[in-house]
């Protein structure tokens, strides 16, 4: 008989879910389909929220039914120029990632900045959608990706203070 | 050891699958009602501890959306326990006792409605040598089931009583989700689903979530005309395999009750965590009410009527509390479990004043 | 208020590694506890309770995890809760274990905390494909880095900091036995060559994902000298949290760190936590996370905990050691990480630490942070009994 110690065992898991995105995700993500940024504001700390969040103000702790059309626009707040390679990603490396705050809006979503190399990202750049053609748009890909307007930089400490005023 | 009451509970209703609503959006209402029952304003309460687990959503860190419900501005003092939220109520209980806070929220809640359930289950098996097998929930229960008839006088007929009286009494429960009437011989007319268990011996898979609020002495006095007292509340685990535990017995809940207060006295209501018919029978002779002595089991219908895994166990105290505190009971158990065939089990004593 | 005295009298840890393939789950936590036990003269009978913390269960693939630990644990027909609260869990779960103590309710608790990451796949766990969500972050590194980036801005801190605090983590790590990245030839230019991987984060900037667990045993003051060394005094514990996707939110500076800091030195008479604390293990999974929490934790003002950092104030020498055992760095097996912040406070005020002892340790700091930088645990710990 084989004494050798058994130090590894292999036992795949595989478990399928059914993920519900949520009233105010579901919200949101049928806006992206037809091309509109759609968030919410909090009628009690009046914050605009965007980005198909829980669905809650995190602030107060109540739901957001004061829809609000957001602009297709807004200035990086900070950024990562990613150079891992990482499961599930599409985009080649190395490629950045940045927070957009959107005009408007008061919590920053997360993009895929293209159109301008990595080393000439930085933060107050402003940025405009650019969208998938309608007729090819999914829930998963709606905004291809960000790209420069060519405006001028906003002043980005202002731009920092205004969206943490209030907290 | 301080006094401690139940002075709110509210509980969404459970169905078999929210098709529309995520765990934040079923929990923000019921917090809501639980906190503005309370009569406590939400910034005195001194500390918050929820109940969830990452497998029943398939995500990790599920909880963290969970504190987005609670409005945690200012920064709160909070705790969270991957297990149902009746240990994060013992979390909460525990801290009360230093007496630096006096009032407590607590949430459980969970959507078992995503995967498979009887399948995610599997994965609190030991992962070496139970888990690869993938003996599922139902299965389990099931071996119990058949250990606890071959060897005790409990029967299939018993095991379809407990169905009908917990449908029954679900019918008077506006948050139950299977209640009805059930005649048991027709019930044992049924096909087996993994025999000895037909499909009325399991629980509904459920979606759904529960809040309660803690308070001590007299803050409980004053926002509570009759606050639930936790007389005595513990909570113990038995070894993991199956195969070393008898299955028939409940000694943890036998532990856990003797350490609560729980055997010295009657209670006119007992709410028990039992997911399948037979562990009600379990648990009963656990704590001495196997036979009718005037206690009501399971009022709400219990886990046979709704089951939203991580909330039940905190409902179940929940449900005790409200039949206290609206003058139905004085005394009344609460007891809830977690883990593969009770494997861990908590039991709570509350009383009127 | 009224509460028990708390002491630590048993401390344990694991060798931490890639791969702990030698050991199975429960051997790992095992492992762990029984040095703790040994440490605290105690068997497993002399426990009455035990808490258990571990990050996400997807980590290895096990729900639940404490059910099928419960015989491993000693903790049949004892009380067994699990806690979980992201990254900050080891924090967290000493944190809850210490309540169990000063309540009254218990007399002698042991607590564990693991993570076994090398049993699953942790970036699949990190990031599960949900079809609404984009995947892009990738990973930690991915969601840190832009706070970092604003950090460096407000700071105007130079871009060296991070290359420093790297080195000397892993130098402090290379004094400690049981951490598990070794870099002997560990030098500034080894670190700022290392590749960028999420900018500005380099590879040497980066913890490790790591196999390990760590236990304490925590007594009432009726056991507190039972031990085999002297023990350690809780003089404050203190936790926090605010949501994550809150408008407005500082993630540079959380206001829950800020609080949590402010309730645990009031707890522990702390009017000035920069000349009063002996030390402090603070959670940095990210080098620039040093001079961040530097600030957060009022060792230093705005904008400039790097200063700290820069003067060798933080270094094992320094005035203010933070890190000694090579933190979170030099070891991350994420559920254990905060309690070994926990832990490694403790063995330094007992004078455990061996080559990594702060001389005349007395008072130290306990750090550990979770979520995204939303849940803070933290303990302050005495040679003398509070």
């Amino acid at each position: 008989m084989n004494s050798d110690p058994v130090e590894l065992i292999q036992t795949p898991i595989r478990l399928e879910y059914n993920y519900t995105p949520g009233v105010s995700r579901s919200r949101y993500l049928q806006g992206l389909i037809g091309g509109r940024i759609l968030g919410e504001r909090c009628e009690r700390c009046h914050k605009v929220y965007v980005g198909g969040g829980s669905g809650a103000c995190a602030r107060d702790g109540i739901p957001m039914s004061d829809i609000v059309e957001l602009p297709h626009v807004g200035t990086v707040t900070s950024f990562c120029v990613v150079n891992v390679p990482f499961a599930g990603a599409t985009v080649e490396i190395p490629y950045t990632m940045a927070a957009i705050l959107l005009d408007g809006a008061d919590i920053p979503i997360n993009g895929l900045i293209q159109e301008i190399s990595a080393d000439q990202v930085r933060m107050g750049l402003r940025v405009e959608a650019v969208w998938v053609p309608e007729a090819e748009r999914t829930y998963t890909d709606t905004i291809r990706h960000w790209r420069p307007t060519g405006e001028d930089d906003a002043p980005i400490d202002e731009v920092l203070k205004r969206m943490r005023a209030g907290a | 050891m301080r006094d401690v009451a139940v002075v709110s509970f509210a509980q969404s209703k459970s169905v078999r699958a929210d098709p529309v609503q995520n765990e934040v959006e079923i929990l923000m209402p019921v917090i809501q009602e639980a906190v503005a029952n309370s009569g406590i304003p939400a910034k005195e309460i001194g500390f918050t501890c929820s109940g969830s687990a990452d497998y029943l959503a398939g995500q990790p860190f599920a909880f963290v959306y969970g504190l987005e419900a609670i409005g945690a501005w200012p920064p709160v003092r909070e705790s969270h326990v991957e297990a149902d939220g009746a240990w994060a109520l013992y979390e909460a209980w525990v801290l009360l006792q230093e007496g630096e806070i006096d009032a407590a929220l607590i949430y459980g809640f969970g959507k078992s409605s995503p995967g498979s359930l009887r399948d995610v289950l599997t994965r609190q098996l030991d992962p070496y040598y139970l888990a690869p097998l993938w003996p599922d929930a139902i299965s389990l229960a099931a071996l119990q089931a058949r250990a606890l008839l071959e060897s005790t006088e409990n029967t299939e007929r018993d095991m379809a009583e407990v169905a009908a009286r917990s449908r029954r009494d679900g019918k008077a429960n506006p948050n139950a989700q299977l209640t009805g009437d059930f005649d048991p011989d027709a019930l044992l007319k049924e096909p087996y689903i993994a025999s000895p268990l037909r499909k009325h011996d399991c629980a509904p898979i459920s979606d759904g979530a529960a809040a309660v609020v803690l308070a001590t002495g007299d803050r409980a006095r004053a926002v509570s005309k009759r606050p639930a007292w936790i007389r005595g509340i513990d909570h113990r685990v038995e070894p993991h395999y199956p195969g070393v535990r008898d299955l028939t017995r409940s000694p943890s809940t036998r532990i856990a009750a003797e350490k609560a207060g729980a055997l010295d006295g009657t209670f006119d209501v007992a709410e028990l965590y039992a997911p399948f018919t037979h562990q009600e029978l379990i648990l009963r002779d656990a704590l001495g009410l196997a036979k009718p002595n005037g206690t009501k089991i399971n009022p709400s219908g219990g886990a046979l009527a709704a089951n939203p895994m991580m909330a039940a166990g905190l409902i179940r105290i929940g449900e005790a509390a409200t039949r206290i505190t609206n003058g139905e009971a004085n005394r009344a158990i609460a007891h809830a479990t977690s883990g593969p065939c009770l494997q861990q089990n908590l039991v709570a004593v509350l009383e009127g004043e | 208020m009224s509460t028990e005295r708390c002491a630590i009298v048993g401390i344990g840890q694991t060798k931490h590694d890639t791969a702990r393939e030698d050991k199975s789950i429960a051997g790992l936590v095992r492992e762990a506890a029984v040095r703790a036990l040994d440490d605290a003269n105690m068997d497993w009978a002399d426990i009455d309770a035990v808490v258990l913390g571990k990050a996400p269960d997807m980590f290895e693939g096990v729900m639940m995890p404490e059910l099928y630990l419960a015989d491993a644990l000693g903790a049949t027909g004892k009380p067994l809760l699990r806690v979980h609260t992201a990254g900050s869990v080891g924090g967290s779960t000493a944190v809850v274990a210490a309540h169990h103590v000063q309540s009254g309710l218990y007399d002698k608790v042991l607590t564990v905390a693991f993570e076994k990451q090398s049993e699953s796949n942790a970036m699949w766990a990190l990031a599960p494909k949900i079809p609404f969500q984009p995947t892009l972050v990738a990973g930690a590194g991915g969601y840190f880095a832009p706070h970092i980036r604003e950090y460096i801005r407000r700071a105007k801190a130079p871009d060296h900091i991070g290359i420093e605090v790297a080195v000397k983590d892993r130098v402090n790590g290379m004094k400690n036995p049981y951490a598990h990245l070794r870099i002997p030839d560990i030098s500034f230019e080894k670190v700022a060559e290392s590749p960028m991987l999420w900018d500005p984060i380099r590879f040497l900037e980066c913890c490790p994902s790591s196999d390990g667990a760590c236990a304490m045993v925590l007594t009432s003051e009726r056991h507190a000298t039972t031990g085999k060394n002297p023990p350690a005094w809780v003089k404050g514990t203190a936790v926090r949290s605010e949501p994550l996707g809150m408008a407005g939110r500082d993630e540079v500076n959380p206001r829950a760190g800020r609080d949590c800091a402010a309730d645990v030195y009031a707890q522990a008479g702390i009017t000035d936590p920069r000349g009063q604390i002996d030390l402090a293990e603070v959670y940095v999974p990210f080098s620039w996370f040093e001079p961040m929490w530097l600030e957060n934790l009022g060792f230093a003002g705005e904008g400039e905990g790097w200063q700290l950092t820069d003067k060798g104030v933080t270094a094992l020498d320094g005035d203010l050691p933070i890190n000694p055992s090579g933190g979170v760095l030099s070891s991350n097996p994420i559920g254990a990480s905060g309690m070994l912040r926990f832990a490694e406070a403790a063995m330094q005020v007992r004078g455990q630490a061996g080559e990594h002892q702060v001389d005349g340790a007395r008072l130290a700091l306990g750090h550990a942070y979770g979520g995204g930088s939303q849940f803070f645990a933290m303990w302050i710990v005495s040679s003398e009994r509070p």
